[in-house]
């Protein structure tokens, strides 16, 4: 721990579950992400939203592992899983780090992407006995939890197959879940979706944040971003535009550029 | 000649049949994989081998693939031919052309998963063999299992090509009863054979494929 973290433990503040510090991405000659900070604390749920090819998905995908940054520091908690080197270049930790940082974070994706040749059950406790090498009959038995909490007790033994999009959405949630990350990242969990299954979903990410459960969500369903997230990153064209409290972001923006995309949403 | 007898005659070259069918799955489907694996490889060499070996089986005759390998001994390295190497060439001209076709199959199973798959697995922290294992293989087995059956079917009747080297499966001793005994019998109960065979395959790959269709994606 260093010494910087220890004084603000001290103080009482919490250090922040993840980290983005100067982040930069480029898809060849295409820079997604050019300088974009970020911290998310303990509890707190962030909303990003901006225009397509804003950088939204490159830089949630940055967080979650599935692509790598060019440039800028990285980190979950006290566990740094990229920093930059000397020409600012971002050098990724080893195996083993990469390892430990997926145990801290979840994901869902705006397809879902359930496991389609096992069952919800399956979906859900596999990871935690494979990965985490847990004990079975405990794990089940939380998967059961999570799927009551979802509303799908019933749909224990189906396939996803036999599922709607609401219902596979959630499912994938409770998977995510059952790893016990320390911070959940949904990539438009809703934009699959039809409007009457996007209340289902969107129910029940209301009920992780009034748990407390540390969320960043990419979305376009501005009205649930404002009564769900503490604070909205408004990002366009590779930069953070304008962040800051969710009611003020949303209500009251202070940029031309928010202004214009929200002006689009009321529409 | 006796019915009785043309039966025991065709009956006992099924022995052979039999050895190639067999030994041309258990040499090609494992190397299939290889290839496959090979040809989706990231390693440009690898890949480039790959794809045209692939090429080169499928483009060439097996017929004539496998009177290279029975006489490649004598005319390349000038080693005398065993009596039984007969059965080498075949299972190897077999083995390495049907791997190549397996391999194409096996190719694009693999490809047709989406990559969200991966990306599911990767998050949840599987590691590159248990997502290949776990998640992607048993996918890709539902998927390929129609094109599996269409060359297995094939390969049951292409081990009629092995009269060239004049081993003694059931074609080749129709024809032999055929020619010897001036008759177009042995022919219609070979063919009958052949296609009792597919049929049992056939019964086979659709159990199979039923026991698959609990889910769809």
């Amino acid at each position: 721990m260093t010494q910087e973290s220890i004084e603000k433990d001290a103080l009482g503040k919490k250090e922040p579950l993840l980290r983005l510090l100067n982040a930069r991405k480029a898809f060849g000659k295409n820079e997604v992400l050019k300088d974009i900070t970020l911290e998310v604390h303990p509890g707190e749920v962030v909303a990003i939203i901006g225009p397509s090819g804003g950088g939204k998905s490159t830089l949630l995908r940055c967080a979650t592992l599935l692509e790598t940054l060019d440039g800028g520091t990285l980190a979950f908690g006290d566990l740094v899983v990229a920093s930059p080197d000397a020409t600012g270049k971002a050098v990724y930790g080893g195996k083993d780090v990469l390892a430990k940082a997926r145990t801290r974070f979840g994901l869902v994706f705006q397809n879902f992407n359930l496991f389609p040749h096992y069952t919800v059950l399956k979906n859900i406790a596999e990871p935690p006995i494979l990965v985490q090498k847990r004990d079975r009959a405990q794990v089940e038995v939380e998967a059961r939890e999570l799927l009551a909490k979802m509303g799908l007790s019933d749909k224990a033994d189906h396939v996803p197959c036999d599922l709607s999009g609401g219902q596979q959405q959630r499912v994938a949630i409770a998977r995510a879940l059952a790893m016990k990350p320390d911070i959940l990242f949904f990539d438009e969990p809703t934009s699959a979706l039809d409007p009457e299954l996007t209340i289902e979903v969107l129910k029940v990410i209301r009920q992780l944040a009034a748990e407390h459960m540390t969320m960043v969500i990419v979305t376009h369903e501005m009205a649930f971003a404002r009564d769900v997230a503490d604070h909205i990153i408004f990002l366009d064209g590779g930069y953070v535009v304008e962040e800051g409290p969710a009611e003020q972001v949303i209500n009251n923006p202070q940029q031309e550029r928010t202004r214009a995309f929200l002006r689009k949403y009321e529409e | 000649m006796e019915l009785s007898v043309m039966l025991s005659m065709l009956g006992n070259s099924l022995i052979f049949t039999f050895f190639i069918f067999f030994i041309t799955l258990i040499g090609s489907l494992p190397l299939g994989v290889l290839i496959a694996l090979a040809r989706m490889s990231r390693i440009r060499v690898l890949s480039s081998v790959a794809k045209v070996y692939i090429s080169f089986m499928r483009g060439t005759p097996l017929m004539l693939q496998l009177m290279f390998f029975m006489f490649a001994p004598y005319y390349i390295f000038d080693i005398p031919i065993d009596v039984n190497w007969k059965y080498w060439a075949c299972s190897i001209g077999f083995i390495l052309n049907y791997a190549a076709y397996f391999a194409e199959i096996y190719r694009s199973g693999i490809q047709s998963i989406p990559v969200g798959q991966y990306e599911a697995a990767s998050v949840l922290g599987y590691s590159r063999s248990q997502t290949f294992m776990k998640i992607i293989l048993p996918q890709v087995i539902k998927r390929i299992l129609p094109a599996m059956g269409n060359e297995i079917i094939t390969l049951i009747k292409d081990t009629s090509l092995a009269f060239v080297l004049g081993i003694a499966e059931m074609f080749t001793v129709a024809k032999q009863i055929a020619n010897s005994q001036v008759t177009l019998l042995p022919y219609i109960i070979a063919a009958a054979v052949y296609w009792v065979i597919c049929l049992i395959i056939e019964y086979g790959l659709n159990k199979t494929e039923k026991k698959l269709d609990y889910y769809h994606d």
